[in-house]
């Protein structure tokens, strides 16, 4: 067994630097890497490049790096739920490169597989296409899209063992699976962090392989955005 | 002329046995509520997840099981989650069968704008642009025409576009439209609304073949 643990989060963003890209996976703030993105903010880095589908609300996920003007571009899908992010891209303080999410995902999924582009129907004919290489597949349009390229890829798991093997729950999967081994290193953060063998191998959603450092994160807030709820009958 | 409902309830006849839809936000996700009960269908949620139920009762919530609103929801027998990349799988390889979405303008063309208006804050596309290049059913579910009262059914769009000739059906507070090679061919009308009504509130070309029947929302 490899093992991929270690004691914390400082330990865990050993050598990220100013000017770095980071994927971060969650789809809004659910499952979003809440260690990484607090300990982002504590050592005040800046000049950062976001892969993320989304960029947090004003006091939470993504919007504290913002908030401390720490983001330089964010590389997103949809970004609606955060004055500051909105003040700032108006400003032009804040670049934004928004991408269609499946596109998204797929440079995430591309990188992490070695392919360094593929064709997608998505975006053809609109701004998004622009500048970029099109061409005809079986009668229909496709545009040429890259693989992405990130130095640290920050990824949230309910359950991971010392090998660095992973299990998420629910929605909270969403980007994370795609971004493990999607950059040079990718960092795991966990609810509960077992030892090796306590994981059943059928279960396993990314192999530990994809994993450089793991540790169990403490205390998650997991705020929900939007509660809806039924009443009782 | 129909409510959000009406409209809602409307499009919920063209969800078939056996289909797995996708619903965008807004009036797309009442349609969910109007799905007859003898059928089987499953909701699909571009974030991650096949057989989304209805809202959790007070007190089940929970924050890892939301839809792409970022609402929480519940799951129903048959459920399965996934990452990102296996969603837009599901919707670029065409394994979706019917994409139900909002849009802002629909062009005769089939074209469609419906993320961003120049000079106002951009949101950003999120999955729209995947679901329209991919899906094979596209049903548009819009107002007929926009606050100021101007025509949503256009010659071309005048905004930025999601994406190019790929809505087939639009229902709207007027009526049931086809987008055919000449234009928008007008299938139904809602209640109460004329045929001449329903032309002065559409800029792009509108066909008119024969009696056009009353929709049917029982």
């Amino acid at each position: 067994m490899i093992r991929k643990t270690v004691s914390n989060v400082e330990e865990a963003l050993k050598g990220v630097k100013d000017g770095m890209t980071f994927m971060l996976g969650g789809f809004g703030l659910c499952g979003i890497p809440e260690m990484a993105i607090a300990e982002l903010v504590r050592l005040g880095i800046k000049n950062i490049t976001c892969i993320s589908n989304n960029a947090g609300v004003d006091d939470f996920g993504l919007g504290l790096l913002l908030h401390k003007h720490q983001i330089k571009k964010m590389i997103s899908s949809y970004v609606g739920e955060n004055d500051e992010f909105e003040r700032q891209m108006l400003s032009g303080e804040l670049e934004v490169e928004l991408t269609p999410q499946g596109t998204l995902a797929e440079k995430c999924r591309a990188a992490q597989g070695g392919f360094p582009a593929f064709y997608t129907p998505a975006g053809y004919g609109t701004e998004v296409a622009e500048g970029k290489e099109t061409r005809e597949f079986n009668g229909k349009m496709y545009v040429l899209e890259e693989a992405f390229k990130a130095d640290f890829a920050f990824v949230k798991a309910w359950k991971g063992d010392e090998a660095g093997n992973l299990i998420f729950k629910g929605t909270a999967r969403n980007f994370n699976p795609c971004m493990c081994g999607a950059a040079k290193i990718t960092v795991a953060e966990v609810e509960e962090l077992l030892p090796a063998g306590s994981l059943d191998p059928n279960q396993i959603h990314v192999p530990g392989i994809f994993v450089q450092r793991i540790f169990q994160g403490k205390g998650y807030e997991k705020r929900i955005e939007q509660r809806t709820v039924r009443k009782r009958d | 002329m129909l409510d959000k409902n009406g409209i809602a309830k409307r499009i919920a006849k063209e969800v078939k046995d056996g289909y797995y839809v996708n619903l965008g936000i807004g009036i797309p996700t009442l349609v969910a509520n109007f799905v007859r009960d003898d059928i089987s269908v499953e909701f699909q949620s571009e974030n991650g997840v096949l057989g989304m139920g209805p809202f959790p009762y007070e007190g089940d919530e929970d924050a890892d099981v939301i839809n792409a609103g970022k609402q929480t929801i519940t799951t129903l027998p048959g459920a399965s989650f996934f990452d990102s990349a296996t969603s837009f799988s599901m919707i670029r390889g065409q394994h979706v069968d019917l994409t139900i979405l909002g849009a802002m303008e629909v062009a005769e063309n089939g074209d469609i704008a419906n993320w961003k208006i120049p000079g106002k804050m951009v949101k950003g596309m999120g999955g729209a642009m995947d679901l329209v290049s991919s899906a094979e059913h596209i049903i548009v579910a819009m107002m007929h025409t926009n606050r100021a009262g101007e025509s949503k059914l256009l010659k071309a769009c005048s905004l930025p576009l999601t994406g190019v000739k790929c809505v087939k059906k639009i229902v709207t507070n007027m009526a049931v439209l086809e987008v055919g090679p000449d234009g928008f061919i007008l299938l139904e009308r809602a209640p109460g609304v004329s045929v001449e009504e329903i032309k002065a509130a559409t800029e792009g070309r509108l066909i008119v073949d024969g009696e056009v029947p009353e929709m049917n929302l029982d």
